[in-house]
């Protein structure tokens, strides 16, 4: 049995930086995570990230995780375990995890819950064929492993994902034959989705994939119009010649794991799904167990990093350690959550998080 | 509706490392690919190449092969979709054993990758 003041489970944005911010109050941590590298989602966006300057603001996603592994290297009360996927949580407190093919636990007293979240699908006949692939997972294959996921692609959905991926698909030298969108309107950010128009890809607001095409992999796929009920208009179906489609509807919080410690859980369609509920530092129902980034409510790398530091300053806390500027260094990192969600980019979050809080 | 018509008719797909359509991204305005040394592999009894410590996915998709598993009742190809271990559609054997994720198992040299049909079945030997 292994043991740890604050046991952190993933090493993304969020939970690198819980790792970070509890061991600079000086707390030993334990960190797990199933991949064989720190960063989780980092590694594979190649894009500037925005907010400002202390969010990381004009860095690439690739750039970032660098600087934060660099400083969990510099605090030794942080033991990091790679390859270790968690496997339960137990009545007694114990956590459970496989690493390299050896079962381990470990007793923590406090633990993050910073798993990420999971791509969404979504239901059309043939949505099981190889080549209907999830946006992210594009994303991984070809900014990770320098693989083309296709020749000709059609991306499902145009908020900040499906548009960032379309660029990237295009930087790849894949073409894209176009993007859909079932709103009447371009969810994510213009500055993304004027750069993929400038390339000549089409966005089609208010269009919907009707099916996808093909016997043992993606052909094609047909799409269609629809109306201002989100009906779709019989005659306006169209086929393209795609051999791939990707799907990127949003994404789904990974909560299985507070679900199974007995959390009080919530549906927030706002936030991606079921999310725990929680106080405004991240401590869900269950005294102990706080929760931050993607897996309390999905946002973006830039809130996950700092819910992260929040969640690991608040669990020192209450194992006692606090340094003398604990209160100036939480109220800078409130500040910036609440300028990060503010405006109307952040509604959806705001009322999500106001179902939650 | 910006661009509607651009997308009404598209040229046919090339046909796969035939028209000068190679699926390994050679040149990239940001990102270099660190690759481990060439290795081969077998794949359904075919004989393929990828990198060493690449998933078996991407190699195998590299080489254009996307089907992976065979759904266990309908029986319908499945492939590639989330990429980082979640989902179980790219279970595969590798190496007789079956459930393999290969969207994040590593290509080792001379690994034997089939499809999978059905569940899997898991001999006494292991």
């Amino acid at each position: 049995m292994l043991h740890s003041e604050i046991v952190i489970i993933g090493a993304g944005p969020a939970g690198l930086c819980a790792a970070i911010s509890a061991a600079k109050q000086g707390a030993t941590v334990a960190l797990l995570e199933r991949d064989e590298f720190l960063g989780g989602q980092l590694v594979k966006q190649t894009h500037m990230f925005f907010g400002s300057k202390k969010q990381y603001a004009s860095v690439r996603g690739i750039d970032i995780a660098p600087l934060l592994e660099k400083e969990i290297k510099g605090l030794p009360n942080i033991s990091v375990f790679l390859n270790s996927t968690v496997l339960g949580y137990y009545e007694d407190g114990v956590l459970l995890f496989e690493q390299n093919g050896k079962a381990k636990k470990i007793k923590p007293a406090r633990m993050i819950v910073a798993t990420g979240a999971a791509e969404k699908v979504l239901p059309f006949p043939n949505n099981d064929l190889p080549g209907v692939y999830g946006a992210g997972a594009v994303q991984t294959l070809m900014n990770v492993h320098g693989v083309k996921p296709a020749k000709r692609v059609l991306m499902v959905g145009a908020g900040n994902i499906g548009l960032i991926v379309s660029y990237q698909l295009l930087q790849a030298g894949v073409e894209v034959a176009g993007v859909i969108e079932a709103a009447p309107y371009i969810g994510g950010y213009l500055v993304h989705a004027a750069k993929i128009r400038r390339s000549g890809v089409p966005i089609l607001t208010s269009h919907t994939i009707k099916a996808a095409l093909g016997d043992r992999a993606v052909e094609g796929a047909i799409i269609q119009q629809l109306d201002e009920k989100w009906q779709p208009i019989t005659g306006t179906e169209r086929t393209l010649e795609v051999d791939a489609i990707c799907l990127a509807v949003g994404l789904t919080p990974l909560v299985e794991i507070l679900w199974q410690a007995g959390c009080q859980m919530k549906y927030v369609p706002q936030l991606g799904g079921h999310v725990p509920i929680r106080n405004q530092f991240n401590e869900t129902s269950v005294p102990g167990i706080f929760v931050a980034g993607d897996a309390s409510g999905v946002e973006e790398a830039s809130s996950a990093m700092l819910e992260g530091a929040l969640a690991g300053m608040e669990a020192s806390a209450s194992l006692g350690y606090r340094s003398e500027d604990f209160d100036l260094i939480k109220q800078d990192i409130l500040a910036q959550l609440e300028s990060l969600r503010s405006g109307p980019t952040g509604e959806k979050i705001r009322t999500g998080l106001a179902q939650l809080v | 509706m910006i661009g509607c018509k651009a997308s009404a008719s598209l040229p046919p797909l090339p046909e796969l490392n035939k028209g000068g359509i190679v699926m390994r991204i050679s040149e990239h305005p940001i990102l270099n690919f660190a690759k481990g040394r060439k290795v081969k592999f077998v794949f359904n009894g075919k004989e393929m190449e990828g990198y060493e410590g690449e998933p078996i996915a991407a190699a195998l998709h590299a080489a254009g092969v996307r089907e992976f598993k065979e759904s266990p009742h309908h029986h319908r190809p499945r492939g590639f979709y989330c990429a980082i271990g979640n989902c179980s559609s790219c279970l595969m054997k590798v190496n007789g054993e079956p459930n393999v994720r290969v969207c994040v198992e590593k290509l080792e040299e001379g690994m034997i990758v089939e499809t999978q049909k059905g569940k899997g079945e898991i001999s006494a030997a292991q």
